[in-house]
């Protein structure tokens, strides 16, 4: 008979925190500057120099922490996690081990329709490490250490994931609890937010956890569900042949769909941990909790329930919207501009959802200003231009950010309300189309799209169709 | 504490030395002289005694969020042995 598995999954996610400067020096975390122009002595371990904590650091990691349901640790430090490796000037990664900033925490996540807790052990703050790009003319590695220093924290969480599915609403749990806090961007294909995978199998039933590999180097949703699958199935077939699983840390290749041992087992893996002696304790006050708590944003559920009681939304367009903070920011800021929250939802859920899939690109990118939406609809409503033309000035908005009344203006995109000058059209129309005429007298209701098609056609689009069906009516 | 072979050898491995044989039996003298002097806190009762990690008694020690620090690529490359196209050159590292 064949045995039946279980995937146990555990997560260590990092998040590169947002703030302006690195975590222990005033050099700037602003990405994708020429490499090491944003370093100094502290973030290249230079001897002699000393690393000063950024407080906003702490302020993020507290907000993350009591957003994920997490005891504070309100007498914390940092400790030495010692390595060698190019990307680590000081030999060391400054990190927490014996007092992460939060602990025991826990998120909701959904997976067809099935709520479920998923524990979070702890939550640490680190440094990142700078990055190594392989210079193939010279055959070595140049290091640029712009990145190091740049603040982290790692999110570890409990083994409670049985699959895929439930790996990813827990991230995404977390990118929509972070990006709401503005902590993060949350962006795993550019790095700023990194997931690792720990995966042990045991057979149904058994109490014990079997024996894990952790997979690093999943760069997307995709590429995260494709190596649970695979690791899953590996781990099956070697337990299935009699052997057993070995703990190592795989590296997963996305294009090949397989994973391969990074390290091998003569590599010490031994951090020697001690406190820093650098940093002095954290002493996180009541009062300091409480300043955090109360600054605490509306997150996604809240918002969610928020839009459907508030503005009547259908519970798929609240998901929606909430589902990308950008989105959510747009509709309330177009909202508060006095505009329709239902034509603003339709907005944004019909034409800019559309034109984001037609460009594959992420909601979180959506760069049009509310003023200039909320113009448009104020456009709309006033029947100023009709639903054809809202839609090619929406283009716009959504491309260049354009100002749609100036836009309507200079384009002369009016619609054309001038009844003397549709009724010549129209009566032109008629003329060239005896034989839909004569198909609509015949009882063709259809017949009449046609001719208001040719008459929206002779007017570039700029006509009131209300007055075009009428006109057309009374002239048939 | 007795430092056996063993733990030269790996101590050796963590700190990436290559120590000849006299080197190894010079850093075993000096390795257990150190952690028998150490070794006399083991006769005092720190039962219930919090572990510290710093002498002095200062907590929260904190920088403000703003960029202080400008580009400064050339005089930090200065010290490095060898460079290219701004950035330090070292070894091929495989990840
Ligand atoms: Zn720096």
């Amino acid at each position: 008979m064949e045995k039946a598995y279980e995937t146990v999954i555990g997560l260590e996610v990092h998040v590169e925190l947002a703030t302006k400067t690195k975590i222990f020096c005033g050099c700037s975390t602003e990405f994708g500057g020429a490499p090491n122009t944003h370093t100094c002595p502290v973030c290249t371990g230079m001897p002699g120099s000393l690393p000063v904590l950024n407080k906003e650091v702490v302020n993020k990691a507290i907000a993350v922490g009591l957003a994920t349901n997490c005891t504070i640790t309100q007498n914390c430090k940092f400790d030495r996690k010692n390595y060698f490796y190019p990307d680590n000037p000081q030999n060391y990664q400054i990190s927490q081990l014996y007092y992460p900033i939060c602990r025991n925490g826990k998120v909701e996540i959904e997976v067809d329709g099935k709520k479920k807790w998923i524990g979070i052990h702890e939550i640490h703050m680190e440094e990142d490490a700078g990055k190594l790009i392989h210079d193939p003319y010279t055959d070595s590695s140049l290091v640029d250490f712009n990145r190091s220093g740049v603040p982290l924290i790692e999110i570890v969480s409990e083994p409670d994931m049985r699959s895929a599915e439930e790996v990813i609403a827990y991230l995404d749990k977390l990118r929509m609890t972070i990006q709401y806090l503005g902590a993060s961007d949350c962006k795993l294909n550019e790095g700023s937010m990194r997931a690792d995978v720990n995966l042990s199998i045991r057979e149904v039933g058994a109490e014990e956890f079997g024996t894990r590999t952790e997979m690093k180097n999943l760069n997307s949703f995709k590429a995260i569900a494709r190596a649970i699958e695979n690791e899953r199935e590996r781990q099956i077939d070697i337990l299935e042949a009699g052997e057993k699983v070995v703990q190592e840390t795989r590296r997963w290749d996305d294009n090949k769909e397989y994973s391969y041992a990074m390290r091998s087992k003569e590599d010490a893996q031994d951090y020697r941990y001690f406190p820093d002696p650098d940093l002095v304790p954290i002493i996180i006050s009541d009062e300091w909790l409480e300043d955090i708590r109360a600054k605490q944003p509306e997150f996604r559920d809240e918002k969610k329930a928020r839009y459907q009681e508030e503005y009547g939304l259908p519970e798929y367009d609240a998901d929606i919207l909430t589902g990308t903070k950008k989105l959510a920011d747009i509709f309330e800021e177009t909202i508060a501009l006095d505009a329709n929250p239902k034509k603003v939802s339709n907005w944004l859920m019909v034409e800019t959802m559309r034109i984001v899939k037609e460009k594959e690109m992420d909601a979180d990118d959506i760069t049009f200003s509310a003023t200039n939406l909320a113009k448009l609809i104020k456009l709309t409503d006033s029947q100023a231009i009709n639903s054809t033309v809202a839609k090619e000035v929406f283009e716009k908005i959504f491309d260049e950010d354009i100002d749609p009344d100036k836009y309507v203006e200079e384009k002369g995109l009016k619609t054309v309300n001038d009844e003397g000058a549709l009724r010549t059209t129209i009566e032109q129309v008629i003329a060239d189309n005896p034989q839909s005429v004569e198909d609509y007298r015949n009882g063709k209701e259809k017949a009449i799209g046609f001719l208001v098609g040719q008459t929206m056609k002779a007017m570039k689009g700029k006509a009131n169709p209300g007055m075009v069906n009428q006109i057309l009516k009374e002239l048939l | 504490m007795q430092i056996t072979d063993e733990i030269i050898d790996y101590v050796g491995i963590l700190a990436k030395l290559e120590l000849s044989d006299e080197e190894k039996e010079q850093a075993k003298k000096d390795m257990t002289n150190m952690l028998d002097y150490v070794g006399k806190l083991n006769e005092l009762d720190t039962d219930g005694v919090e572990p510290m990690s710093h002498t002095f008694s200062v907590h929260n020690v904190f920088r403000e969020d703003v960029v202080v620090n400008g580009d400064d690529r050339e005089n930090m490359l200065a010290n490095a042995p060898e460079k290219k196209d701004g950035a330090y050159k070292v070894p091929r590292t495989f990840d």
